[in-house]
């Protein structure tokens, strides 16, 4: 209110006794009436009623869910579009399937709706469920590769949560494994392992981000997908940056400091792995599970860099066993919440939250170990950008990339 | 393949959450093995054992029901359209129809309306019927939004052919003789073809022999297909325009009396459709303009624009399957029931 009077005063210097006499709210409120007026007159005049004609609106249905019970699916579907659709008939496999919808075939801007079918769908084989609109638009869903769709229960809970740590805590612990090697290097050995580390964080940042993009590509329009993950990953950063500069005195302690950066490592990695858990976790849901030992194995590999960064920056201490525990399950153990999360609830809106979380928090813990490297470098007087950290950031980036090739077809 | 192609994580979202065009393919391409329900019992119940007809098609078809108030197929399907008729100077019997050409939404399935094009404001337009040799006049007029014409199939003058296109609120008077005998059509043969035509511009042209057929119980169908969502294939497929609804309303038929199908094809973007008569054979006329040629079977295969007469008389008691013979057109809407009684 104050910057309003200052301009105000500035401006016009006549006016601002009258100014001065209205109400600091009703001022406030004074735009958003006038907007809700211009709402109005608009509604009432329709100015762009020549555009209307019979232009067909854009239907946008989009399926979210296809879960399979034995002789059943159950399909969920979500209303995208601009305007109310109904849903007039439903095909699965190019045939007419009767079907029932709850809580109505008419579905508001985005509305929900049920749909089930005593469907003889076939195990280990696709099929497609096809929506029929009333106005003859149909939108398709497909199952990939159809298998009885887990419900929560103890012995699934344990499966998923084994799924879990294998992707997740087992390749951390294999990769902390390295530390007492770790130890044996010099300073610029040290230096080329935090370069190395970069790497992988710089690759695990663009594979995130872009995993994020492409969940993003198929959410209905109106949830912005895109910017939704930019956002989720602009606010992690600046969380988890104001968390570190909260903790503040660096020069303090180097040893609490360097162990601070890996407990941020192990976090943003964490991150990054609920992720990863999530796309694992709806993937065995729907059936992929037939190569799923030789992908489990395969992320396993993927992910043992990740230990080897966690234990970079904490080399020249003497970290008790159980702060490495500790480290371990803080990057591990969201595997095995993503897988649950993945396995009995997926929702590609919240896939596309945590990806972004996980991206912003990655890119915090780059700058942090960066400037690990930096200040290594400035004390021992050793340039930042050597071709020995280059090589390390290479081979970061290469380890991931080559590992990759087990866990992408 | 597909397998391999959902591998990783990426790709598990894409293909296992959303779907790609590609497995949608692959899907296609199992569906017939996927429900392995499209028949009823293969055996000819015994005279006094109703026909079974439920194995597994209570699962299957459309939900809900159309209003029969604006087009009732089963109206349609016994109705012809004899024309006003008088005499000409000559002694020759003249017939006269008024059509209209009309856009209208239909409803091709309960609940689903399709922006159509028709005659007479219905999907298919009237069934014009005529002896041969009568004399033709069509007063046609175009209220649609677009041009559109009416071509006759039969011999005439080729003025006479529907070439000519009458433009948005003009008049065209087609006027000729009823000639050969047989099953024939119209439809608008306006460019783009495949458009005029999906969109409802058709209807079925009988012309009788002079002296009649035999007496019988007489049906017209007309196979079409509807492309609702306009992507070049059909979504729905029925003959006489709503899916499954012989299925909802099997035809009541009387055993032991003759039936004579006029059975028109002029499903767009499908080269071929068929017929299929369960527990029964039939005579088939093809065109039906030579009574003395016919064959016996129970399955006739029929490319866009052809038609055959087909006779029949059922023995039992039951509900007689009729559907395309290509399992997909049937289990998207081309199949329904006879019911002798």
């Amino acid at each position: 209110m104050t910057t309003l009077g200052e301009t105000t005063q500035a401006g016009m210097p006549a006016a601002t006794k009258t100014r001065a006499s209205i109400p600091g709210w009703v001022s406030a409120l004074l735009p958003l009436a006038a907007l809700g007026l211009l709402a109005v007159a608009f509604s009432i005049t329709n100015p762009l009623a020549v555009f209307e004609s019979n232009l067909p609106v854009a239907e946008q249905i989009n399926v979210e869910r296809i879960a399979l019970e034995p002789g059943r699916m159950i399909v969920s579907v979500v209303n995208g579009g601009p305007e109310a659709v109904t849903i007039a008939q439903v095909e699965v496999d190019a045939a007419f399937w009767k079907f029932t919808i709850s809580p109505s075939p008419l579905l508001p801007r985005l509305g929900r709706a049920t749909i089930a079918l005593d469907y003889p769908w076939v195990k280990g084989e696709p099929h497609v469920v096809k929506i029929v609109t009333a106005t003859g638009t149909t939108f398709e869903g497909t199952v990939a590769v159809a298998a009885v769709t887990p419900r929560p229960g103890l012995r699934e809970f344990g499966t998923y949560g084994l799924l879990g740590v294998y992707v997740g805590i087992i390749p951390v612990i294999l990769g902390l494994l390295w530390f007492p090697a770790m130890r044996q290097l010099g300073r610029r050995g040290l230096g080329f392992i935090l370069a190395l580390t970069v790497g992988m964080l710089v690759f695990l940042l663009i594979d995130t981000m872009l995993e994020a993009f492409e969940v993003a590509g198929k959410l209905p329009g109106v949830f912005q997908g895109a910017p939704l993950a930019l956002f989720a990953a602009l606010l992690s950063w600046l969380a988890i940056a104001a968390v570190s500069s909260r903790r503040g005195g660096t020069s303090s302690d180097p040893v609490a400091n360097r162990l601070w950066v890996a407990t941020m490592i192990a976090l943003g990695i964490g991150l990054h792995n609920l992720g990863e858990g999530l796309a694992i976790g709806a993937a065995f849901a729907l059936g992929q599970a037939a190569l799923g030992s030789f992908l489990v194995v395969g992320f396993t590999l993927h992910n043992v860099t990740e230990g080897i960064g966690i234990a970079a920056p904490v080399t020249r201490d003497q970290p008790s066993l159980w702060r490495f525990a500790g480290l371990a399950l803080l990057a591990g153990a969201p595997a095995i919440g993503g897988a649950w999360i993945g396995g009995f609830a997926y929702s590609p809106l919240l896939a596309v939250l945590f990806l972004g979380i996980g991206a912003g928090a990655i890119w915090q813990v780059i700058v942090e170990v960066g400037n690990l490297l930096r200040r290594d470098a400035e004390r021992d007087g050793l340039p930042l950008i050597s071709w020995l950290n280059v090589a390390g950031l290479l081979v970061g980036i290469g380890a991931m990339y080559a590992t990759a090739f087990l866990v992408k077809f | 393949m597909h397998d391999s192609k959902s591998l990783s994580r990426r790709d598990f979202l894409k293909a296992g959450l959303f779907g790609t065009a590609g497995l949608a393919g692959i899907a296609a391409a199992a569906q017939s093995a996927a429900t392995g329900t499209a028949k009823s019992p293969a055996f000819a119940p015994l005279p006094s054992v109703p026909s079974q007809d439920h194995t597994g098609h209570d699962l299957t078809g459309t939900v809900g029901d159309v209003d029969t108030s604006r087009f009732d197929p089963m109206q349609y399907l016994t109705h012809f359209d004899y024309g006003r008729i008088s005499r000409l100077p000559t002694g020759q019997t003249l017939r006269e129809w008024d059509i209209t050409a009309v856009d209208a939404e239909i409803e091709v399935a309960p609940g689903v309306y399709f922006p159509a094009w028709t005659y007479n404001g219905t999907i298919p337009g009237p069934t014009l019927r005529a002896t041969e040799g009568d004399r033709l006049r069509v007063n046609f007029y175009n209220g649609g939004s677009h041009p559109h014409s009416i071509h006759f199939h039969g011999i005439h003058l080729p003025s006479m052919d529907g070439l000519q296109v009458v433009g948005s609120g003009d008049r065209f008077v087609y006027e000729f003789d009823a000639r050969p005998f047989g099953l024939h059509l119209y439809h608008c043969h306006v460019m783009p073809l495949k458009r005029h035509i999906h969109k409802g511009l058709y209807g079925t042209f009988i012309v009788d022999p002079p002296g009649g057929r035999a007496p019988a119980n007489e049906m017209v169908m007309m196979m079409n297909g509807f492309d609702t969502n306009f992507d070049g294939e059909n979504e729905i497929y029925a003959v006489n325009t709503v899916a499954f609804h012989y299925e909802r309303h099997p035809i009541p038929l009387k055993i032991g009396e003759l039936n004579r199908i006029y059975l028109v094809n002029i499903t767009e973007f499908d080269p071929i459709n068929s017929f299929h008569l369960h527990a029964g054979m039939f005579k088939l006329y093809r065109t039906g303009t030579r009574p003395d040629q016919w064959e016996y079977t129970d399955t006739v295969m029929m490319c866009q624009g052809e038609r055959h007469v087909l006779e029949f008389t059922l023995e039992y008691p039951g509900r007689y399957m009729i559907h395309a013979h290509q399992s997909e057109l049937a289990e998207l809407g081309w199949l329904g029931f006879l019911e002798a009684g």
